[in-house]
């Protein structure tokens, strides 16, 4: 019982660590081709990205097909055109004939890959949306909520895009809507939680 | 044992919080026994266990790149579970990972139906997500009735997603529209903001694929025009609109007014005004008011501290350049304002309006200020001027260029920015000048030595295709040179060393094309009464006179000898040959240059094998269409499809008659040159091998002489000058254009020489786009459903035939296609349906039925 306890308690300060860099860097591949042409999605939106200002991903999502390498290679490419920038400059690249918005909230850059002819004040405009929303849900969120929480920075994303289309415009409907599920899960976990649960379970 | 094992496991399973912890700590290798670990405990059949594994593999696979295909299996059993939250992992997982290729994709449709239909709404909108995101043809095809069904729930979260979904369905399945496409229709007058919302982003998306087919549903877009508040509703509905406006110029008309009413609105919001000015530049340019009132708003966007608003105005501006350049020419201050903006993107979007503006005035004035730019820019940055220059100048052959001395010193100068990438270009806009523009080969020549003589230029790979170029035409157009033996020296200089080897060859070329004219030169300055030589110096007509003494001539002979020995022992074949040619040449004549002096004997062997090089090298090179080769009739009995098994036998055929044709036919045409050519061949039967290859080159030339292009003899030219009054409408001179130039602009007292221009080929051809049969067969199916639209009977009748079969209905198609097609241009359609269509194609001469009427 001890043991389980102690391994449900962080035993870490994790603040302190906040600047720890991971020894793992992304996967790197050289054997795309510079012009390997994408998959053009469905959606306007091609992709969501989230990199901490040190250049680690925080968050992906895909709503164009890419293959895994493809997927490191497009990380890698625009987290070293992105961070390069400087502060002042306008917030949008042109990368292989699509735009790349981003917006730097804190440590954080908000990446949304769209169409050279989509409207790029409007995805300035969702990325901020998608922002009030997570700090709405965390309480003035920070990149450590969004690391140890990523799959709820998923699920939430998901309420407000499909298929690469903004869904939701509302922010109280997506906090609603997520709460709602977060009640259903916790529901079910209290159930399970038990070890009694997972005994009669395992044998 | 084994259930123990899995019981710890499964009590003490790393949780996803554990896996980020431990990788923070930055151990190197966490993340492979993480791996380890994760495979272990996904093959648990505990659910909550395996869930778990999951979640981490996804979280290892989002952000390390992890590949996680192996665990598509893993991924099914977790979302059969019951529970949301594994369901929840699970259609993330999947979400993330599965792609068409996946082979477990099959087993989740029944699990995708089983969701769909679920009596609580988050499942069902994990599985509408899910289903959005993987859907394959064979998945949307299988539940295009469940999202039928969530088309019209009666929960707004449900109805929003399976709205979203449609546009995967559609695209996957094109069949899904008629069933599917009415209830998206009747969103269209959904008083939910939401699903308003939804239904617009879809139709948007569909409507850039195929715009014609949604021209019928103008009316709608156009109420939730007027009507709307929300920005994203609106901002959908202009692009929309800009896409049917550019098909149905009626429609521009009538939306202009609402455009310019979003525009006029004090607290637009900037999102929205964009769109609404990028909507006018794009397809409602010809709307005057609206066209005006755009260009005043972007002003506020150039002139604004944002700098994406600087940015978005630039890029707005580039739209609306090509055909309303007054709307850049107002705004020129700001434009060239923002050239020294900070940002690059803002300073590249800057470049490309300047260039848009550039026309033959002030073409000197712009590149000037340009490349001052381009000196103090950062590399990247003053490529991009370089290019765009080179691009600008070059347009339509040259067009706006009229002083081609300045342009081709232009060239050179920019040979000498630090920066310079761009020798590629440089390299053929110098050679393509040199055959194109008689006048200015002079220049081309002066400015070729000035890079040739420079050894500190030789260093620097991205010049060496420049010097390629300059040794080219140094050669090419050695007469107009001042010293040829300079040039020589120039050309065989030790640095060249430094060059590759495919371009030391051209410079050992060009020397020897300089040895040949200097040899020449000197023989015909001896013997001026050598009549074919005589007339063969002055048809070249330059006054540029070469007194070669014998002392000049022995000295440059030996100085290109010395020069040359070192490279005959060169391991790269073409330069080791072209210097045993040179040589080989100079072995030959040498001896008799000494003679030369002293008798007066003008039949010797050497003056011929310098009178006959010199023709070889006389033949004037001219641009080459890109289409050229297309333009060689295929000879008849030719198979190029056959076997060649034969090749042996076709060999003969086709070369012994040709051999014959050069001695009986050819006489004719070509008998000076031919004649020369004919004695050398008895009088020394014994040439060195490279003489007879540029033999061969001759011969080739003169054959083929049709399919090069012909190069104007001076009386052509004078007589094309002449004739040119008719060609000078194209460039009209200085004074005639004042009205939209926007720089003090210089007169330019000299006369535009004349540009060699091909009537085809000039441009690189363009391959027809093909469609898509997907995309095809979607726009069909849709322009069937929105044909049942409105008629309430054939709809049923069309219902009633859906519920009997899916596949596509022939006779649908045709129904629509009488209203719908007579504006396409499909090329497909049967000859018996041809004459139905016609009477429809009669009735709608004057006005196309797809628009109603209320509107136009």
């Amino acid at each position: 019982m001890d043991r389980l306890m102690s391994l449900c308690v962080p035993s870490l300060n994790l603040r302190m660590h906040r600047s720890l860099i991971d020894s793992l860097e992304i996967q790197s591949c050289y054997l795309l081709s510079e012009h390997s042409c994408l998959a053009s999605g469905f959606g306007s939106i091609h992709f969501v990205l989230l990199v901490s200002r040190q250049g680690k991903v925080r968050l992906t999502k895909w709503y164009s097909p890419y293959t895994q390498k493809e997927r490191s290679k497009v990380i890698r490419e625009l987290s070293g055109v992105i961070l390069n920038r400087g502060p002042k400059l306008c917030n949008f690249v042109e990368w292989r004939g699509y735009k790349v918005v981003y917006k730097r909230y804190a440590s954080l850059y908000f990446c949304m890959c769209i169409d050279a002819e989509d409207n790029e004040l409007e995805v300035l405009e969702i990325i901020h949306h998608y922002v009030e929303i997570l700090d709405r849900y965390f309480g003035s969120v920070c990149e450590l909520d969004l690391i140890f929480n990523f799959h709820k920075a998923y699920y939430i994303l998901d309420e407000l895009l499909i298929a690469g289309e903004i869904q939701e415009s509302s922010k109280k409907t997506v906090a609603r809507i997520i709460s709602a599920q977060d009640e259903m899960v916790e529901a079910a976990k209290e159930e399970a939680g038990s070890i009694s649960y997972i005994i009669a379970q395992a044998s | 044992m084994a259930s123990s094992n899995s019981l710890m496991d499964s009590l003490f399973q790393r949780s996803l919080e554990d896996l980020i912890k431990g990788l923070r700590l930055g151990e190197s290798t966490f993340i492979s026994r993480s791996l380890e670990e994760i495979r272990r405990e996904i093959k648990l059949t505990d659910l909550s266990t395996k869930s778990v594994a999951l979640q981490k593999l996804s979280y290892l696979a989002a952000l390390h790149g992890v590949d996680m295909a192996w665990a598509a299996f893993h991924a099914v059993e977790v979302v059969s579970s019951s529970r949301f939250a594994h369901k929840r992992i699970g259609y993330h997982a999947i979400a993330q990972s599965f792609s068409d290729q996946t082979p477990v994709m099959l087993l989740i449709t029944n699990q995708l139906r089983k969701d769909l239909n679920s009596s609580n709404e988050h499942e069902v909108s994990l599985a509408l997500e899910c289903l959005a995101r993987i859907g394959t043809d064979d998945l949307a095809r299988d539940l295009t009735s469940e999202v039928f069904t969530l088309l019209g729930s009666s929960k707004a979260l449900v109805r929003k997603k399976a709205i979203g979904v449609v546009l995967r369905v559609f695209d996957k399945y094109p069949d899904a529209v008629k069933v599917c496409f009415k209830r998206l229709v009747e969103n269209l007058e959904s008083s939910d903001p939401q699903l308003l919302s939804a239904v617009v982003g879809v139709f948007c998306e569909l409507t850039a694929k195929d715009p014609r087919s949604y021209l019928p549903l103008a009316p709608e877009f156009y109420k939730i025009l007027v009507d709307s508040r929300n920005n994203w509703v609106l901002i959908k509905v202009l692009k929309i609109f800009a896409k049917l406006a550019s098909i149905e110029p009626r429609l521009a008309k009538k939306v202009a007014d609402p455009v310019c009413e979003h525009m006029r609105k004090q607290n637009v919001g900037k999102s929205l005004l964009f769109e609404c000015i990028r909507t006018v530049f794009s397809s409602l340019s010809d709307q005057e008011t609206a066209l005006k009132l755009a260009v005043a708003k972007i002003r506020e966007f150039l002139v604004d501290d944002d700098p994406n608003l600087k940015y978005l105005g630039l890029h707005a501006l580039s739209i609306v350049a090509g055909k309303h350049l007054w709307a850049v020419l107002e705004n020129k201050e700001a434009v060239v304002k923002a050239m020294s903006d900070e940002d690059p993107n803002v300073k590249l979007e800057a470049l490309h309006l300047l260039m848009a503006m550039v026309n033959e005035d002030n073409v000197t004035e712009i590149s000037r200020i340009l490349m001052n730019y381009a000196l103090k820019s950062d590399p990247l940055f003053c490529n991009e001027i370089i290019g765009s220059i080179l691009v600008a100048c070059s347009r339509d052959s040259y067009e706006i260029i009229v002083d081609f001395d300045w342009y081709v010193s232009l060239l050179g100068e920019m040979a000498r920015v630090p920066h310079c990438q761009r020798g590629k270009e440089i390299e053929h806009q110098l050679i393509d000048i040199g055959t194109r523009v008689k006048d200015a080969r002079l220049e081309l020549v002066r400015v070729s030595r000035a890079l040739l003589i420079d050894p500190a230029l030789l260093g620097n790979q991205f010049l060496h295709p420049i010097l390629s170029a300059a040794a080219w035409a140094s050669g090419e157009y050695v007469e107009f040179s001042k010293s040829p033996y300079e040039i020589a020296e120039a050309l065989l200089q030790p640095r060249t060393c430094l060059l590759p080897d495919s371009i030391r060859a051209i410079y050992i070329h060009s020397a020897f094309k300089v040895l040949v004219f200097s040899l020449g030169a000197y023989f015909s300055a001896q013997e001026p009464t050598s009549p074919p030589l005589a007339q063969e110096s002055t048809s070249s007509g330059h006054s540029v006179v070469n007194g070669f003494t014998y002392n000049s001539i022995s000295s440059l002979v030996n100085m290109i000898e010395l020069g040359l020995c070192s490279l005959s022992g060169t391991i790269d074949v073409e330069v080791q040959e072209r210097a045993k040619n040179v040589l080989g040449f100079i072995g030959m004549i040498k001896h008799e240059i000494a003679e030369k002096a002293t008798s007066q004997n003008s039949e010797t062997e050497a003056h011929r094998a310098i009178a006959f090089m010199e023709d070889v090298f006389s033949e004037e090179l001219g641009p080459v269409s890109s289409t050229a080769q297309e333009k060689v009739p295929l000879p008849e009995g030719l198979e190029l499809n056959e076997n060649l098994e034969g090749l042996q036998e076709i060999c003969r055929e086709v070369l012994e008659p040709m051999a014959e044709s050069d001695y009986s036919s050819d006489k004719v045409s070509f008998s000076v040159a031919k004649l020369r050519i004919r004695d050398q061949e008895e009088a020394s039967s014994s040439l060195p091998p490279p003489l007879e290859s540029s033999s061969l080159l001759a011969e080739h030339r003169k054959r083929h002489g049709l399919y090069y292009l012909s190069s104007q003899k001076s009386e052509d030219h004078n007589d094309r000058e002449g004739n040119d009054n008719n060609t000078s409408n194209e460039y009209p001179p200085a004074n005639e254009i004042s009205v939209d130039s926007f720089k003090p602009k210089k007169k330019i007292s000299k006369p535009r020489p004349v540009v060699v221009k091909l009537d085809e080929g000039d441009e690189p051809k363009r391959k027809p786009d093909a469609s898509s049969s997907n995309d095809e067969s979607l726009s069909r199916a849709i322009q069937t459903a929105l044909m049942g639209k409105g008629k309430g009977k054939e709809k049923e009748k069309e219902r009633v035939k859906e519920n009997h079969e899916m596949n596509v209905d022939t006779e649908n198609i045709e129904q629509s296609s009488r209203r719908e097609k007579k504006n396409k241009k499909n090329g497909e359609r049967s000859s018996k349906r041809s004459s139905r269509r016609q009477r429809g194609k009669e009735a709608s001469v004057t006005k196309p039925v797809e628009v109603p009427d209320l509107l136009l």
